[in-house]
């Protein structure tokens, strides 16, 4: 895809919930050009973590581009612009989220809705949802994955640290139920603000 | 083939094969040769099919991290360059190879195939540094899985000498005639599959097959069948059961890889 047409969208998400005793409740707030000017400091920055985020901007362009019907626009590019605004664990989770949201509020065809979800495992085996950065730290391993809308099938995963196969599946399941929530959310968040305009 | 390759391929995959006459589960003819560069301390080739990707590894001295001051660290860097494939351009690492030199160093932060205690010489003042610089020669698609595999038989390969730390000059005096192997603690093994429409999965993709490939897939598994990276970005979606059977398949090829290895490395013993 090339050529110019950046997703305008100025969403502010209520607190997002997650499945669990614990709720963090972290609000999301993205903008695109808007911040443009500003978000040239951002880039800096983000160079200088280097390759992390090289990889971290792959695994959310290549889920991006996954769904997103770009045979309906041709010759036209797609710049999601990503800036974060504070980081309290699940990291990428929420960016594929805000990511999704953007491409929603934008109008951009797409075959599905997608969703991130974070899972830690702790030295004990205990499955932990959207885990907080201390929470990561401490964990054996950690699990993102992006799931689709339509039948809940894994599009990225990323993963962190040592886990059996069996870990995996069960990991897999917890987001899948996980995930269902975080669609509610959109359908709900997405019908307050067309009720209201 | 040229004008149509997605129907070329798609006919082969009906009837469960690949145009170079592989199966869908199949590897392609895997060779390893250790320790062919003498100026680096550790080197393997492995030929993945036409892949090929060079690895040499460099032990320097380095001071710790200053957050873990008993520990040595590895520095691995892919370097696709113009001479593998026409898709790269010489000049600074490119999407492919940083995502590559990331993609090794999370398996070696995960998998913790050496211990990093081991690397250290002096707590806190000097420690071993192991660069490890993966080059491509051939880029003929399942890069990743060629750099795992060439990492691993030139981190077994690699002889570090001993080093004493001189009491009175505080100084670090290097032994060259005693060199040790590297401690391995595991043999992680990487196995990649290819997306095809949704719901086929084939092995070991061809550079023309990731291309063509709705989304690609790549499992690391070490020997106890622990995973220690699923690598997915993004790409057709896949249900838990097509995971399982990449799993499966994944655990095949580990032993597959972990006998060539073994042949090698006993074959390399009397030296």
């Amino acid at each position: 895809m090339e050529g110019a047409m950046q997703t305008e969208s100025k969403i502010r998400a209520d607190s997002r919930t997650e499945p669990g005793p614990r709720g963090p409740g972290c609000s999301l707030r993205h903008f695109a050009c808007e911040q443009n000017l500003l978000s040239r400091p951002d880039g800096s920055a983000s160079f200088l973590q280097g390759v992390a985020e090289k990889s971290r901007e792959r695994l959310i362009r290549n889920t991006c581009e996954a769904v997103v019907l770009g045979a309906l626009h041709p010759r036209t590019s797609i710049t999601v612009v990503l800036q974060v605004v504070s980081d309290a664990g699940s990291l990428l989770a929420c960016c594929l989220n805000a990511a999704c949201m953007a491409l929603v509020d934008a109008g951009v065809p797409m075959r599905a809705l997608f969703c991130g979800v974070t899972c830690a495992l702790d030295s004990d085996g205990t499955l932990m949802l959207d885990p907080t950065a201390k929470q990561e730290k401490e964990a054996r391993a950690v699990l993102t994955f992006a799931l689709d809308s339509v039948e809940r099938k894994l599009l990225m995963s990323t993963t962190k640290g040592l886990y059996s196969d069996a870990e995996l599946q069960q990991c897999l399941a917890a987001a899948q139920t996980a995930s269902t929530h975080v669609f509610r959310f959109y359908r709900e968040s997405l019908q307050r603000r067309y009720s209201k305009s | 083939r040229t004008v149509e390759p997605l129907e070329y391929y798609r006919r082969f995959l009906k009837e469960n094969c690949r145009p170079d006459g592989r199966e869908l589960g199949e590897f392609r003819t895997t060779t390893v040769n250790v320790g062919s560069i003498g100026t680096a301390d550790g080197s393997s080739l492995v030929k993945l099919g036409n892949t090929t990707v060079i690895c040499g590894i460099k032990a320097e001295f380095g001071a710790p991290p200053t957050d873990a001051p008993d520990k040595g660290y590895v520095v691995p860097n892919v370097d696709l360059s113009p001479l593998c494939s026409w898709r790269f351009r010489s000049g600074p690492p490119g999407e492919e190879a940083q995502v590559a030199s990331q993609f090794i160093a999370d398996v070696i932060e995960n998998s913790q195939i050496i211990q990093k205690e081991d690397l250290c010489i002096s707590s806190g003042k000097l420690a071993w540094v192991l660069y490890c610089d993966l080059i491509c020669l051939n880029h003929d698609g399942n890069i990743l899985d060629a750099c795992t595999f060439a990492l691993l038989a030139a981190l077994k390969n690699v002889q570090l000498p001993e080093v004493t730390i001189n009491e009175e000059t505080a100084l670090a005096e290097v032994n060259l005639k005693k060199k040790s192997y590297l401690n391995i603690r595991t043999h992680p093994v990487a196995t990649s599959f290819a997306v095809f429409d949704d719901t086929l999965l084939i092995v070991d993709p061809t550079e023309e097959e990731e291309h063509l490939a709705t989304g690609t897939l790549t499992v690391v598994m070490d020997e106890e069948g622990k995973l220690c990276c699923l690598h997915k970005p993004g790409g057709s979606g896949l249900t838990g059961a097509k995971l399982q059977d990449c799993m499966s398949r994944a655990v095949t090829r580990h032993k597959e890889v972990k006998k060539l290895m073994d042949e090698v490395f006993k074959s390399m013993k009397p030296k």
